[in-house]
């Protein structure tokens, strides 16, 4: 699967200029609010006619300016989930969902209703009207319209944004579910860090208009400069880990990562299963040599490889830990104060507790990456 | 009661031919009222105040004259009244079918806004849903615009109808005022208080107008909100 886009688009004194192409399985468009994001996806969805430019999915061509062709929303087969569920207020859950089956030709339907309802947990739903459902159900009988209309790409324009945090845990792992038990690829809207280090295989990363960076979340999630600045504060490096054994007695859970076993708040998940974390920059101590009498207990050892300017009195040290980059934000003081300069070897220090729901999730499969 | 139940022959034609003229002026204003208003509510064109200023020009005319432009265009010389009978024998003048037309046109301007202001109310991002859903422009507007602006067209149905049921002044300047073919309600109780000993039966008819523009003015509050319990709009 792939999804190119390249555009150029202009609104009143805001230019779109944008090139980028994923194979990913959920692709997230990842910026500030005013970053273009949302102007792309809904010219993906054919909801806005760009000024000039290509847009191509799966090989086939929906957007071709030059050659004048612009394929209407209705026949491109992209389901959309929007950020304020948009559910059809005169029909029932159940007809909501059907919807889109009427206008799906037989032979492309793929999507099978019981399994849809199943994968989303909305069974007890579907004889309510959409006024009677909570934010989170409303979003996910909305994700199960897009569904079954069997779409060949499904656009997410943060279904999140809208939902308190209780609404937004509850919501994650259902497409968490869909990102690994469905094929149907996923472009994914979002400013928020958590959602994106947790669900991105891969991020297209965008600033007034522009794409300032593209590739694999854990790559792209180490610029924190790039971060939107409201959003800085949950930077940080994104590791893909695995259980190795949990440690009972304590009630914590052993992940497996490059960089060395990594202790953590335990997990209702059996060993060898997939672990995304993301360990905030804000979180990691660095210690010039190996701490001792000190109660964190995940103490990596490692390199200095980047050394970049922060916001205000801090600045960002990237460590190179054994092939994984942890990131650190620390002040300008304690850095002169440690004499760190690249290539200086130290240790990063994560406490335990430092890692919650919101930087711990169930990972992508592995073997599946890439 | 059966004072008032107690009609003459024309007097009940008169009720029988008051509520035809009106359904039927309300039902054939609906296909244009609505496609209007979608025009009005969503067309960006050149002569879109025109098409407005024309649509609402029923409403400040003084009937008579309204009813006198129809006999010019609808009557059996006129343009529009000789093509309308010669390829489709639709024949307007001093039948009850051109009181129809007269109460339709008088009628048109309340339905068009009616369902206009319903139109402007859609969210149209429903529609845009629909749309990446499958749902081609016309399973658009059938499936979504049209459910969720029932309440305005039941509103501006249930206006045409009273309007049309109390419509006078055109309908006897355009169709006269004939019993049995032309002579509506108004016009029957306005000939009973040109008779001398007449006033029995205008006030029997006025009673029986009231009567029956109560009881549809009624059935669209219930209409409405058996429509409105079943949206729930959010």
């Amino acid at each position: 699967m792939s999804v190119l886009v390249d555009i150029g688009h202009r609104l009143g004194d805001f230019a779109i200029d944008v090139r980028f192409e994923s194979a990913g399985r959920l692709t997230a468009l990842f910026g500030a609010s005013g970053s273009g994001k949302t102007t792309l996806i809904n010219m993906i969805a054919g909801l806005i006619r760009p000024d000039k430019g290509r847009i191509e999915v799966e090989g086939r061509v929906l957007v071709d300016t030059d050659a004048g062709i612009f394929v209407p929303k209705h026949k491109r087969r992209i389901g959309m989930v929007f950020q304020d569920a948009r559910l059809f207020p005169h029909m029932s859950v159940m007809s909501n969902l059907r919807y889109g089956r009427w206008f799906t030709p037989a032979k492309e339907r793929y999507a099978d209703m019981e399994a849809v309802v199943e994968l989303l947990g909305i069974g007890p739903l579907l004889g309510r009207r959409p006024a009677k459902l909570s934010g989170g159900e409303k979003q996910r009988v909305a994700i199960g319209r897009a569904l079954l209309a069997s779409p060949g790409l499904l656009l997410m324009d943060e279904p999140l944004a809208s939902l308190d945090e209780a609404r937004k845990a509850e919501i994650l792992p259902y497409i968490e579910r869909l990102r690994d038990e469905t094929k149907i690829p996923i472009v994914y809207v979002s400013h928020s860090v958590a959602e994106v280090a947790r669900l991105a295989s891969d991020v297209v990363m965008l600033a007034q208009g522009k794409v300032v960076a593209s590739g694999p979340t854990e790559a792209v999630m180490q610029r924190l400069d790039l971060l939107p600045v409201e959003e800085r504060g949950e930077g940080g490096a994104v590791l893909d880990t695995k259980v190795l054994r949990h440690d009972e007695a304590f009630g914590m859970t052993v992940l497996g990562s490059a960089a060395g076993e990594i202790r953590v708040p335990r997990l209702a998940m059996k060993p060898g299963a997939p672990v995304r974390i993301r360990i905030r920059a804000r979180d990691v101590m660095i210690a010039t040599e190996k701490p001792t009498g000190l109660s964190a207990l995940n103490i990596l050892p490692g390199v200095i490889v980047a050394i970049n300017p922060g916001e205000g009195p801090t600045v960002e040290i990237g460590i190179d830990c054994h092939g994984a980059t942890v990131l650190a934000r620390i002040t300008e003081q304690s850095r002169q104060a440690l004499r760190l300069r690249l290539g200086g070897k130290i240790f990063a220090v994560v406490k335990t507790v430092s890692f919650d729901r919101a930087n711990t999730s169930a990972g992508l499969p592995v073997e599946a990456d890439g | 009661m059966n004072w008032l139940l107690d009609l003459t022959p024309d007097e009940w034609n008169a009720v029988r031919l008051s509520i035809k003229v009106a359904t039927v002026a309300m039902l054939a204003s609906l296909p244009p009222g609505i496609a209007i208003a979608l025009l009005l509510a969503r067309g960006q064109f050149w002569g879109k105040t025109l098409l407005n200023g024309v649509v609402h020009l029923p409403l400040i005319l003084p009937p008579v004259v309204t009813g006198y432009l129809l006999l010019l265009t609808f009557g059996k010389r006129g343009p529009a009244g000789a093509f309308l009978a010669e390829y489709f024998g639709l024949v307007f003048s001093f039948r009850w079918t051109g009181a129809a037309l007269a109460c339709g046109v008088m009628g048109f301007p309340l339905m068009v806004r009616a369902i206009r202001l319903s139109i402007e109310a859609v969210d149209r991002k429903m529609e845009a849903a629909a749309g990446t859903l499958g749902a081609n422009p016309l399973w658009v507007f059938g499936t979504i615009t049209l459910p969720l602006i029932l309440p305005g067209l039941i509103a501006g149905s249930i206006l045409a109808f009273a309007k049309a049921m109390g419509e006078f002044g055109a309908t006897i300047t355009f169709v006269s005022n004939i019993p049995n073919e032309t002579q509506t309600l108004p016009s029957a109780i306005y000939t009973f208080t040109q008779v001398p000993g007449g006033d029995e039966g205008a006030l029997r008819l006025t009673l029986i107008s009231i009567v029956i523009s109560m009881a549809a003015l009624v059935a669209s509050e219930v209409l409405a909100r058996r429509v409105g319990r079943r949206m729930d709009v959010e």
